[in-house]
């Protein structure tokens, strides 16, 4: 990685009305991510191409883009691990409306994580007023606050990027977001029949795609999805349950 | 007249990182309406990138701190140019601030008896920094975030504040535009709140996100704020210095507080060379007890890695310069030695320091557990800032208009000890919103001239109606302002190198005032960095006036002129104040005397 080498990247430009693939021809430095590029670009050739990005360091999940096909922050893409005989194409995500170039409007997920019941803390256990909890107890939901809300995972799912069920279904992100809330110690919300009617936890087939995407490596579907859909189930469907429901009149 | 959106609050706070959503939360909590505006998306904020932890005296590691202790620390690394009140305010409030925090849903790694674990960093005395790995920021933007979301607050996201509006010496508002479609936004409030961060990106080299352009600052100074001690400007000592397209990228004070040491491409533990007077008392004499006190020895003494960021920045620099340094111009960082003393080291570096594992693989191709990291300064913090009352957060010379967080100056003096900005951020984030809402309540309605506001639009058009061909864009006239800092008013300054700056600076004010921006008004990030560049250019200008007035070395100040501390400049602050003709002025304002119960805490804690 000690020159810098020339590549030619194919970045979509365009709005809601439509767009297309505009070609650049960028010089990259030793260790450039994709994002360096889109700067130089902007810099000298195309200074009001549209992107978002805030941390460069991939701790904020804002450069969320599709590049070579594949939803990836762009911060964290390094040039020098893509293909170099062809060209490098750079596209917005493509489950979201397309404000501009880059940038899509991603507000949908904003609201659908307001509709989720909020965290509930019990009473303090510990005499001093706070709360005692095990770190065995804590490394569960601490996975799932990894998560830096770049909706990578929202964007690859076949649920809303195929199908447009945004109004039905919450997609990984949120039930990433839920399963930590459930699996917080001290929380006493119960979001089970949001997930399931609201929610929409029932439209995910466990296909793993999120998983694979994410770019801080949390475990979407094996360890918050599936455990939730295992609790929807077991407070839905299970016959013992359904029985103390019906008999306490719930 | 400008066509706008108008929209009407009781508290507008403008800034969403930690204290903005603190000030916004709080405001809330008394029933006064809020609009929170922020530059990014919510949750994005420079917050999200601070690592290792936030400081409040617990005692949940060690019984032996308490607010005393934590007062006298933040002082003496802040040289004793802090606001001691802030100070005062900082230690006693941090510990309700932090636990408050797991009300709302924080998840903090835990102690064995299950209390909030806390760990060493710089300059603390005990254990003291409250943390989740190395992703403690985005563990606290996000609580905020989502406890905040359900609090009635009306959030404006991706718009930018360009002007403050005004009513007399009162500030009632603020003018702003969207970057979806270019739109225009009057907030009109009977309070303001700034809590917009930093300004390094105004330097080359810096761990700070692209929001960091000053604008709180800048958006203060021309409503007639005074700033405070700007020449103080923090350079982290470890940032990734290799390749260059990462170079400045934050590597966690953690990584010393887990074990970490420097050396020098002579394999030398530099950092024992020489310990500076205000601690050679609290540091260790070999690395044997250096390790002792890393893993909780109580009678072992720091070692010298774990000195303050300005005396660590400078010693890398000095390596660098005598030619000891790591080949891209930096200091060897190892953790993996700690695998001498821990079974399993690649295990628990992994869980200690997720995101620094993660960071050097994917983008240096350097495994931290087995090999060591270079690192080398890079600019993080402001420590100076827009002037305000300690209690209320209120601005000496705007009524209504409150600071809090990065933006504000005063709490860490002459250098900021780390962790010290996660909880400065809650208590005066608190404060400020606290008092806001109080203010708001007891003052009188506000009117906002249409004259205010056609020349705020007029303004903002401006660079779409120049020729974007003139001159050499926003990027670049911007990277031109960032060399020039770096080199001239960066870690090393002196008199010469000092005027040029302030001489190019105006030479870049003058061309930014006739930069044009290609393009339309939708999401157009040309348009917005031309913008930008005025609050940029601002923060430049300040620092580099204050550095030249301050003829001594002292913290985060480094002159090569003057590089010895001197006494007299103990006693007060400089303060940057626009004057009559429109020019910046800058002058001393004495420190008030300490109050005797607090100077007898400094004394009894040595």
């Amino acid at each position: 990685m000690a020159t810098a080498t020339t590549h030619e990247f194919k970045v979509w430009r365009g709005d809601a009305d439509g767009g297309e693939m505009k070609s650049y021809t960028v010089e990259c430095g030793p260790g450039y991510v994709v994002l360096d590029a889109i700067h130089e670009i902007q810099a000298d050739q195309a200074q009001d191409l549209a992107v978002r990005w805030n941390c460069k360091a991939g701790k904020c999940g804002s450069c969320s883009a599709e590049i070579n096909g594949r939803p990836r922050l762009m911060c964290m893409t390094r040039v020098d691990e893509l293909p170099e005989d062809q060209p490098i194409t750079v596209e917005p995500m493509r489950a979201f409306p397309v404000l501009r170039d880059l940038v899509t409007d991603v507000s949908w997920n904003y609201e659908v994580k307001k509709s989720i019941p909020k965290f509930q803390p019990s009473a303090p256990n510990g005499d001093d007023g706070t709360w005692r909890m095990d770190q065995y107890d804590v490394d569960r939901p601490q996975e799932f606050r990894k998560c830096i809300e770049c909706f990578l995972c929202q964007d690859v799912c076949h649920v809303l990027r195929d199908h447009h069920l945004h109004d039905k279904f919450a997609g990984p992100r949120h039930y990433v977001y839920a399963a930590n809330l459930e699996m917080n110690p001290i929380d006493t919300g119960d979001r089970l029949a949001a997930l399931r009617d609201d929610l929409g936890i029932g439209y995910c087939n466990i296909t793993k795609c999120c998983t694979k995407v994410c770019p801080e490596g949390i475990t979407i579907t094996d360890n918050a999805i599936i455990p939730l859909k295992e609790r929807v189930v077991d407070r839905s469907y299970d016959p013992l349950s359904m029985l103390i429901s019906k008999i306490r009149g719930k | 007249m400008a066509e706008h959106q108008l929209i009407e609050h009781d508290v507008i706070v403008i800034g969403a990182g930690g204290a903005g959503l603190r000030a916004a939360i709080e405001a809330a909590s008394t029933g006064a309406s809020v609009g929170l505006v922020c530059k990014s998306l919510l949750g994005k904020a420079h917050t999200v990138m601070a690592e290792g932890g936030v400081a409040a005296a617990l005692a949940n590691a060690d019984e032996r701190d308490n607010w005393m202790v934590h007062f006298a620390d933040t002082m003496r690394g802040g040289q004793y140019l802090n606001s001691w009140r802030m100070a005062e305010l900082h230690a006693q409030e941090a510990p309700d601030r932090v636990r408050e925090l797991e009300a709302w849903g924080a998840l903090l790694d835990r102690t064995k008896d299950g209390r909030m674990n806390q760990r060493n960093f710089g300059g603390h005395a005990y254990p003291r920094l409250a943390h989740v790995g190395d992703r403690t920021g985005l563990e606290m933007i996000r609580t905020l975030q989502d406890h905040g979301i359900h609090q009635g607050i009306d959030v404006h996201m991706e718009v930018t504040v360009t002007r403050l509006l005004k009513d007399g010496d009162r500030c009632v508002g603020a003018f702003a535009y969207d970057r979806e479609r270019g739109r225009f936004k009057v907030f009109k409030g009977k309070a303001v709140v700034l809590a917009t961060g930093g300004l390094g990106r105004a330097f080359l080299v810096t761990s700070n996100s692209w929001e960091y352009t000053g604008d709180g600052h800048s958006l203060a100074y021309h409503a007639g704020a005074e700033l405070v001690d700007m020449e103080f400007v923090q350079f982290h000592p470890t940032g990734m210095v290799w390749p260059p397209s990462v170079r400045g990228i934050l590597v966690t004070e953690g990584v010393r507080g887990e074990g970490g040491i420097l050396k020098n491409s002579e394999g030398r533990r530099f950092m024992f060379d020489d310990i500076p007077p205000l601690y050679v008392d609290q540091t260790a004499d070999t690395p044997e007890e250096g390790w002792r006190y890393v893993i909780g020895d109580r009678d072992a003494r720091r070692p010298p890695e774990l000195l303050t960021r300005d005396h660590v920045a400078r010693k890398i620099v000095k390596e660098v310069k005598e030619g000891r340094g790591s080949p891209h111009g930096g200091a060897f960082l190892d953790i993996a030695w700690i695998k001498e003393h821990i079974k399993d080291s690649e295990a628990h570096i992994k869980k200690k320091l997720p995101s620094m594992y993660h960071q050097f693989k994917e983008l240096a191709g350097i495994d931290i557990t087995k090999e060591p990291m270079e690192v080398g300064p890079t600019t993080h913090y402001a420590m100076g800032g827009i002037r305000v009352d300690p209690d209320s957060q209120m601005t000496t010379t705007v009524r209504g208009l409150f600071a809090a967080g990065e933006c504000a100056g005063g709490l860490h003096g002459a250098n900021r000890l780390g962790g010290n900005s996660l909880s400065d951020l809650l208590v005066f984030g608190k404060r400020a919103g606290e008092y806001a809402a109080k203010f708001a309540q007891e003052s009188g309605s506000v009117a906002i001239g249409q004259d205010q506001i056609d020349l705020a639009a007029r303004e903002a058009l401006a660079p779409l109606e120049r020729d974007p061909g003139a001159d050499v864009g926003p990027y670049r006239l911007q990277y031109e302002l960032q060399e020039l800092m770096q080199d001239k008013a960066g870690i090393a300054r002196e008199e010469d190198g000092l005027k040029q700056a302030l001489d190019q600076i105006h030479g870049l004010q003058q061309r930014a005032r006739r930069m044009g921006a290609g393009g339309s008004r939708e999401y157009n990030p040309g348009w917005h960095t031309t913008l930008d560049l005025e609050s940029l250019l601002t923060v430049a200008e300040a620092v580099a006036m204050g550095a030249l007035e301050r003829r001594e070395s002292r913290g985060a100040h480094s002159r090569i002129d003057h590089l010895e501390k001197k006494k007299e400049w103990g006693s007060f602050n400089h303060v940057i104040k626009m004057g009559p003709g429109g020019e910046m002025e800058i002058r001393r304002e004495e420190i008030p005397p300490i109050r005797q119960d607090l100077k007898d805490i400094i004394e009894e804690q040595g």
